[in-house]
């Protein structure tokens, strides 16, 4: 009887003993950590895709909860709708951007851009751009070996195998800029959007003289400001004989891809032509 | 026979142009003088367009610390200059002029005579290198006269000269070494004089039995001078190698030769030092090895700086119908063109043309962990797992890895039999490291 209650007053002791210390351990080391940072981390899409500029969507949480405004914080996959989400459960105001989407800036498919020698080496866009300049005579169009495709965390970015181009899937792509880092050649813009998914862009990328692009890439820019004086909106400028359109200013009047001579501007999503819809009538009148 | 401790492979020769008495080529209808041609800063050119120029005139300046001068290689009119596609396919400036005649700057002495006796000054004499825009010659065109003023607090013992040409195929250094052997052991001296040592080591591998042996003739008239027969090993051409070879002494990661006390300089170079300081020559001319399989003549010419490649070829009979690729330098190091128009420039040792059969690159099968690539590796470092953390982007680890050290001599792809290609990654991450530690100062 006495072996019993000695050993239950000694294990009890210890327990009692252990407890206190722990307890004031535990004060002493407390890590106060915000509620907040797990609450935006569940409304985050949990992709972990770098796109923010964090590390994953935890530390974009941790950032957003420290921050003094949500300015320069936005995750893109997420888009305004999560940013929303976030900014109630910090009770912050949120900031709305413009959504953004990634556009492929070259056009120089097996056709458009005839190739003058083989590239036989590592299949990595990084590795044989810094070997060389690439199987075309266009030193700064895509080299096809499909780095951004590696890249792309949300299947949204695939080579075409006929053009040897990457194309985008604009219902996945997110705007992460995965693409973008990825690509040694400057290729891949995040650019607007825009109202429907409609938008207007150079696509090409070459800086050479107008005779030295064009012998090389039938759709290259020439440089040659055609679109630089029809644009009322002061939205194209030209430099290196490169023209480049300010998505911000482009009123979409689509003027300048008409007068383009080597339709190296591209219009996404627009609905068709009215010139061609009172053309197509009157050949068919023709033709009855 | 001596030879390097560490790695080594050793690839057929092929020595097809071998004892092929070097023949000038004929001069070309234009010569497209790259602004870009040694290690360092691209020159700033002094003439413009429409100016006259004879063979020798300064064509473009120094535009830095590591930067040569460049002269025009020959006689006629600037009609441009503009961006020309380099070897790569990148454009890059260049000096176009119109051949009109063959008219030599007065200050240049043509004649054959052997001049012996050094009159020149050391500051003279490196003032006179960099004057002549004399680069290395064996392919990493680093100007010599920099070579030749080591940093403060060091001090060289030994100058080493390179006539080993390691390098499958190429045998531009060896015949150089048969024809003009006086002319690079004045070289030699005065190479000896510039850096301040009184011993010369040339090493030179032992399938050029007739090169040492005339050379070892040639020196035994100068004092401090000897000739180091080696044993066949790639890439026993590389500096450090080298150095490891002939006086067996293993240079720090990191540092240069002259840590150990050595300088080493080209055979190439030796004899365009020469020409120099004795003869006022700047450098506007080499010998290049025009080789392949399939070449009808292969051969060494002595062609002038800015030559398009595909006059070369067709001196030498022309381009065989089964070519593939064509290879600026030798088979290992050597970068394939993307063109036969692109210019010859200081650094062409040779030009390679590989027939279809041979140029294709072999399946890519997975790495199996046989350690063959770090047995080959000259400089001790791991291939593989270089290879593995480029292809990564671990750029912290590929660093911690040492792979800055590579040498990029190719050995490690060479042996790999799962045809893995090592060194396109490994030229990447040495880029992208380079790049990280440029910026960290």
């Amino acid at each position: 009887m006495n072996v019993i209650l000695i050993t239950v007053l000694m294990l009890g002791l210890l327990g009692a003993v252990a407890a206190v210390i722990l307890y004031f351990v535990a004060q002493k080391f407390k890590v106060f950590e915000d509620p907040r940072i797990d609450e935006v981390q569940e409304v985050l899409p949990a992709a972990n895709c770098g796109g923010c500029g964090f590390a994953g969507c935890r530390a974009f949480a941790e950032a957003c909860v420290k921050a003094d405004t949500l300015d320069g914080l936005f995750c893109p996959v997420g888009g305004n709708e999560v940013m929303a989400q976030v900014a109630a459960a910090i009770g912050q105001e949120a900031v709305v951007a413009d959504p953004k989407i990634a556009v492929v800036r070259c056009n120089g498919s097996c056709e458009n851009r005839p190739h003058t020698n083989m590239y036989n080496g590592a299949s990595s866009c990084a590795v044989a751009a810094a070997l060389y300049g690439g199987e075309t005579a266009c030193s700064y169009g895509c080299l096809g070996l499909g780095d951004c495709e590696v890249a792309c965390e949300f299947d949204a970015l695939h080579m075409n195998p006929i053009t040897g181009l990457p194309e985008i899937d604009e219902e996945k792509c997110t705007s992460c800029g995965a693409c973008v880092k990825a690509c040694p050649k400057l290729i891949i813009e995040l650019r607007k959007k825009g109202p429907k998914s409609r938008r207007i862009f150079v696509s090409c990328v070459n800086k050479d003289k107008g005779a030295v692009a064009k012998k090389a890439c039938d759709v290259a820019c020439i440089g040659c400001g055609k679109c630089e004086k029809v644009c009322e909106f002061n939205a194209i400028t030209i430099e290196n004989n490169l023209a480049y359109i300010d998505p911000v200013k482009c009123r979409l009047c689509r003027k300048c891809v008409e007068v383009c001579p080597t339709g190296a501007i591209h219009e996404l999503n627009f609905p068709p032509r009215k010139e061609k819809e009172t053309i197509a009538p009157v050949n068919q009148e023709k033709a009855e | 026979m001596k030879t390097f401790k560490i790695g080594g492979i050793h690839p057929p020769e092929n020595k097809l142009s071998a004892n092929k008495t070097i023949q000038v080529a004929p001069l070309p209808t234009q010569a497209i003088v790259m602004l870009g041609q040694c290690l360092g800063a691209p020159s700033t050119p002094v003439v413009e367009k429409g100016s006259e120029v004879k063979v020798g005139t300064l064509l473009a300046k120094s535009s830095g610390f590591v930067s040569a001068n460049l002269h025009a290689p020959v006689s006629g009119k600037v009609v441009k200059i503009d961006e020309f596609i380099d070897a790569s396919g990148y454009k890059k400036s260049a000096v176009v002029i119109d051949v009109e005649g063959d008219v030599w700057e007065d200050a240049i002495d043509r004649s054959t005579t052997l001049i012996k006796e050094i009159k020149a000054s050391k500051e003279e004499i490196i003032k006179k290198i960099a004057d002549a825009g004399i680069v290395g010659l064996g392919g990493a065109t680093f100007p010599t006269h920099i070579k030749l003023t080591p940093p403060p607090g060091k001090t060289a013992e030994v100058l080493i000269i390179n006539g080993v040409e390691c390098e499958p195929y190429l045998t531009s250094d060896h015949q150089l070494m048969m024809e003009k052997g006086e002319e690079i052991v004045v070289g030699i001296t005065i190479l000896m004089k510039a850096i301040g040592v009184n011993r010369a080591i040339i090493g030179i591998e032992n399938n050029k039995p007739d090169a040492i042996a005339h050379l070892r003739k040639i020196v035994a008239q100068y004092s401090g001078i000897e000739v180091c027969p080696l044993k066949v090993q790639y890439p026993q051409g590389g500096e450090k190698q080298l150095i490891d070879a002939i006086i067996n002494r293993q240079v720090p990661s990191g540092t240069l030769p002259v840590e150990v006390g050595a300088v080493v300089q080209n055979i190439g170079t030796a004899f365009a030092v020469y020409e120099a300081v004795q003869k006022n020559k700047p450098l506007f001319e080499r010998i290049i090895t025009i080789t392949g399989k399939s070449v009808k003549t292969p051969c060494n010419l002595l062609a002038r700086i800015g030559t398009p490649f595909s006059q070369l070829i067709d001196f030498c009979g022309g381009l065989p119908n089964d070519t593939a690729k064509i290879v600026g330098g030798g088979p290992m190091m050597g970068k394939a063109l993307v063109s036969v128009d692109v210019p010859m420039t200081k650094g062409s040792s040779g030009l390679l043309m590989i027939p279809e059969a041979e140029a294709q690159r072999q399946t890519i099968r997975n790495c199996i962990r046989c350690g063959k690539c770090v047995s080959a590796c000259a400089m001790g470092i791991e291939p593989f797992l270089l290879m593995a953390t480029s292809e990564r982007a671990m750029w912290e680890e590929a660093e911690s890895a040492h792979i800055m050290d590579c040498i990029e001599c190719g050995s490690c792809m060479f042996v790999c039999p799962s045809n893995r290609p090592l060194l396109d990654y490994i030229r990447l991450g040495k880029a992208k490291v380079g790049a990280i530690i440029r910026s960290r100062k």
